[in-house]
């Protein structure tokens, strides 16, 4: 998997706004810290060292005690001080957040599953709405509104790249808001822990140039390509024949299952399964066969197939693109 | 203070109050035992027994974690495993530690002959144990707790949690929550109304005021956490909906009674071990603590603010902004009572005259390794910074700095400094030295490495992580310092071990220490004091004595303590305590049999209720002697 992943490498303006608060805090906490270390090591090094048991020092007379109580309080009060300035600063970087403007965002609907992202594209026209999985596409520059809930069990949505994180909580609809600035591929995982795959989870989110983005849209909104040759064709059957279709969709076909991703345009994403493997026929085929060594814990079921069939199968889905 | 060989009591007199005093022998006092020490004894060794169970589980998950797509455990067993790990050093090792330290030191450290309600805290350690051992056999047993030990529903509801896996996580909790809060009412009442006369509140020792507040914050946050493990239960059990989204339960219900009772948790943790450092540091610096009045004050304000921190665990979830803004003020303000203290420990350091010896070096830890959790813990306050690294390897950084650097290297530091009090033996310095910076220099290569991790995308709770992202280094280097770590902790223990066995003789007061503890024979006789003391001053053993020294006139052949005032410390009357029983060990073990059988079935409620009944009512079964008891209680002291 290639593709940012790290909160210090931002690929957009709200990431750029929290990297400038860490810069403030990192600044300040190290030269607290070292100078908590300097004051230690002054008084260790002030102190006398003495033996063991001997006779300890008297109270200190009210001078000497009033000398050590103001300078504590005078500590004490530019800590206060720094404190304060930086909970400022916190409330003053929430806020620029908070205060990303929408015009024109891009709408998307994110539903977590164990342990795979759903996202549904519901922008205009109406009824052009279409699903994908695992791989969030965006034009660069433009924001983008997730809608976000989750179908079982408490889930977060985080790419640190782009900042931020959400907690999806079943019974709670809630919305993220970010905007990617630089085009790429962002790693994103469910940071909330959420059983045996919460591991493999991830998500990837890929900023396009608007004129990609809109040439990406256009295709993910087509049908399912016809299979072209016979293998293909074949595969196409063993699809709607074996347990697949249960779970899965493909548009233009029979199949239309909505328990797992939607396949119409599988081929086209960068991984399978939350980006546990890579795309591929080979991985495809690992993935039908067994996919209890691949993620352990998975909903999806191992499928017995012929190596024919298998082969089919494996053709048709990498024909989807 | 006079010296303990010129006591005003003959030996004879000694002898007979030893006789009154001491457990039964033999497998009587096993189940009989009843003495503060003893009981404190059990409790020290069982929790350091989890905390190694604890820590073992830590080693296998970085063992795992050691490189990418390892695959020593699978995701079940690792879940599992986190799930033990934090249970266990949260639930059995740290707060019962410092309780466990209570229980031996409070008594002897106020000038008491017992600890109040000896009984009552016989049965809260045996709750204690039993709860432990039913958690470690449901993990052997493969039913070992996998949702975490934050327990989130709907993952640890019915529906995405069979089994009862979750169910003997939340009945640990019932155990661990009745015996931490019988525990706090013990430590109050003792503290309150059994200190030696003439220990004003404003003359006692740190420790024993960070106990006392520590056992407020009991009071007041274990409730919220047994209400919300008995609904989830309820919601696995009997199919009610408290958390479940489709019903109209909710499942943020959880999360805010759990962290309601879960952040107060760290400072209960937490305020423990500032008291151990309150406590060593002037021993070694050889004077008087700078701000005893800050100090008492800054413990007191940690305690209220602890309460108003809890929604920085949840600042991903579902709350509105403004309401985050103020946890993201109070989580940055908390730090101002904690930077009170430090404060004043260096100015204590800067004027006083240094002994190096091994207690010092651990506590001299939390220098570095508190202070750097806490400014890790300034950038987890901040909301904006919180929600890039929350539920990444960063808090898992910042977490174990706080704690161990706040509560176990304190902790280390207090067995190397009462050791010699409890055995009568003194540890090795060269063995306590050698494992200082074992553990010094593990815990840091284990831990700072995370906070890397986090900022580079790393989340928490992951059995495996995919090669490639350049996470490999950094987790090959935090595995190999947890075992160094466990190595420094591993020499610490055979560090004790060896001393127990043919360590030096330590004497009665082998540090030149201020605190009562010291005024008594190492280890101390069952009857802690034969005369017990009148306290003068703050630092009573670093003043002459004055008069009166001693209290004259307490029964020799009944357990009788003096019951004194609460804030003076006056003499009010004598009172008589309780002679050993089973009752509370049997009575331990029908609660026991009530609290497993409900994982199965609610009748086991209804009929577990019986023998409970029958061992309570036998252990307050009133006897001929308990009314001349309180004969004596109605005859109040000139």
């Amino acid at each position: 998997m290639n593709g940012l992943h790290d909160v210090l490498l931002s690929g957009g303006v709200q990431a750029d706004r929290v990297i400038d608060l860490w810069r403030l805090l990192l600044w300040v906490c190290s030269g607290v810290f070292g100078l908590v270390l300097v004051g230690l090591a002054w008084a260790l090094w002030r102190a006398p060292s003495v033996r063991n048991g001997s006779r300890p020092l008297h109270p200190d007379g009210p001078a000497r005690a009033r000398l050590l109580h103001w300078r504590i309080a005078l500590a004490t009060l530019v800590s206060t001080l720094l404190l304060v300035g930086l909970t400022a600063a916190s409330i003053a970087t929430g806020r620029a957040l908070a205060g990303l403007s929408l015009d024109g965002a891009l709408h998307v609907e994110v539903t977590a599953h164990q342990w795979w992202w759903e996202l549904r594209y519901e922008d205009d026209p109406p009824g052009a709405l279409f699903s994908t999985a695992n791989e969030l596409h965006v034009p660069v520059g433009r924001p983008v509104l997730l809608r976000l809930r989750s179908d079982d069990v408490i889930h977060s949505l985080w790419v640190p790249s782009l900042g931020g994180k959400r907690d999806l909580v079943p019974g709670h609809e809630v919305t993220f808001t970010f905007r990617a600035d630089r085009p790429g591929v962002y790693l994103g995982r469910c940071a909330e822990f959420c059983g045996l795959q919460h591991a493999a989870m991830s998500l990837q989110v890929v900023a396009h140039a608007p004129a990609e983005f809109d040439a990406w849209i256009a295709r993910q909104r087509e049908p399912a390509r016809a299979p072209t040759t016979a293998q293909r064709e074949r595969g196409r059957t063993v699809f709607s024949g074996a347990s697949c279709a249960m779970c899965h969709s493909i548009t233009g076909t029979d199949a239309g299952g909505r328990r797992a991703p939607d396949l119409t345009h599988v081929a086209s994403r960068r991984t399978i399964a939350a980006g546990a493997l890579p795309m591929g026929e080979e991985s495809l085929a690992h993935w039908i066969t067994d996919p209890q060594s691949v993620k352990p814990g998975t909903n999806m079921p191992p499928t017995v197939l012929t190596a024919e069939d298998l082969q089919a199968l494996v053709a048709y889905l990498g024909s989807l693109q | 203070m006079t010296d303990r060989h010129t006591l005003p009591v003959t030996a004879d007199q000694e002898h007979l109050l030893e006789q009154t005093w001491r457990d039964p022998p033999g497998w009587r006092g096993w189940i009989g035992a009843i003495n503060h020490k003893t009981i404190g004894r059990r409790f020290i060794v069982t929790a350091f027994g989890f905390f190694i169970a604890g820590g073992l589980l830590a080693l296998l998950m970085r063992a795992q974690l050691a490189g990418p797509q390892r695959g020593l455990v699978g995701p079940d067993l690792y879940n599992q495993l986190f799930t033990m790990h934090g249970t266990t050093m949260m639930f059995l090792f740290a707060v019962p530690v410092m309780q466990a330290f209570a229980v031996y030191f409070v008594p002897l450290m106020i000038g008491a002959r017992s600890i109040a309600f000896p009984r009552l805290n016989t049965y809260a350690y045996w709750v204690y144990l039993f709860g432990g051992w039913m958690l470690f056999a449901a993990f052997f047993l493969n039913s070992g707790p996998d949702a975490g030990w934050f327990a989130y529903p709907p993952l640890a509801g019915p529906e995405f949690g069979p089994g009862k896996r979750v169910d003997f996580w939340a009945q640990l909790i019932t155990f661990t929550e009745l015996s931490a809060l019988v525990e706090a009412v013990v430590i109050i009442t003792t503290i309150f109304k059994l200190r030696a006369p003439g220990m004003t509140l404003s003359r006692m020792p740190l420790f024993v005021w960070g106990m006392l507040i520590t056992a407020f914050m009991v009071l007041f946050a274990m409730p919220s956490v047994m209400l919300a493990s008995t609904a989830l239960l309820l919601d696995r059990l009997v199919g009610t909906d408290f958390y479940n989204p489709n019903e109209g339960g909710d499942p943020l219900l959880w999360q805010h009674l759990f962290w309601f009772f879960g952040h107060p948790e760290v400072y209960l943790i937490f305020l423990p071990g500032l008291g151990f450092l309150s406590t060593i540091l002037p021993t070694f610096a050889r004077r008087p603590i700078v701000g005893y009045t800050a100090m008492v004050l800054a413990l007191i304000a940690t305690a209220f603010m602890a309460f108003g921190l809890w929604v920085h665990h949840m600042f991903a979830t579902p709350f509105p902004e403004l309401g985050k803004a103020f946890f993201n003020a109070m989580s940055l303000l908390i730090a101002i009572p904690t930077a009170v203290q430090i404060f004043c420990w260096i100015a204590t350091l800067a004027t006083g005259r240094i002994v190096w010896k091994t207690p010092l070096l651990f506590v001299l830890a939390f220098f570095f390794i508190l202070v750097l959790g806490g400014m890790s813990g300034l950038m987890l306050g901040s909301v904006p910074l919180d929600l890039q690294v929350h539920d990444t390897y960063f808090v898992v950084a910042h977490l174990h700095y706080v704690l161990i650097g706040g509560a176990v290297f304190p902790l280390f530091g207090a067995l190397h400094y009462w050791f010699p009090k409890i055995t009568g033996r003194l540890m090795s310095e060269r063995l306590g030295h050698l494992s200082f910076w074992l553990m010094f220099v593990g815990f840091n290569a284990t831990f700072f490495p995370m906070h890397w991790l986090g900022l580079h995308g790393m989340t928490r709770r992951v059995y495996t992580y995919p090669a490639g992202l350049g996470w490999e280094g950094p987790n090959l280097l935090a595995t190999g310092g947890a075992f160094v770590l466990a190595l420094g902790t591993a020499v610490a223990f055979a560090n004790a071990w060896w001393a127990w066995r043919r360590g030096v003789p330590a004497g009665d007061d082998p540090w030149g220490a201020p605190t009562l503890e010291w005024a008594t024979a190492s280890p101390p006789p069952a009857v802690n004091f034969p005369a017990p003391p009148v306290v003068h001053r703050r630092d009573p053993l670093w003043h002459a004595p004055e008069e009166p020294t001693h209290v004259a006139g307490l029964a020799l052949r009944q357990r009788e303590v003096l019951v004194t005032t609460v804030r003076d410390a006056e003499p009010d009357h004598r009172y008589r305590f309780p002679v050993p029983t089973p009752w509370p060990f049997l009575g331990a073990v029908a609660t026991t049999v009530l609290f497993v059988g409900s994982v199965f079935t609610p009748w086991a409620v209804v009929w577990g209720a019986a023998p409970v009944a029958i061992g309570l009512t036998a252990w307050f079964w009133p006897k001929k002697d308990d009314r001349d008891a309180q004969a004596i209680a109605l005859e109040r002291a000139p």
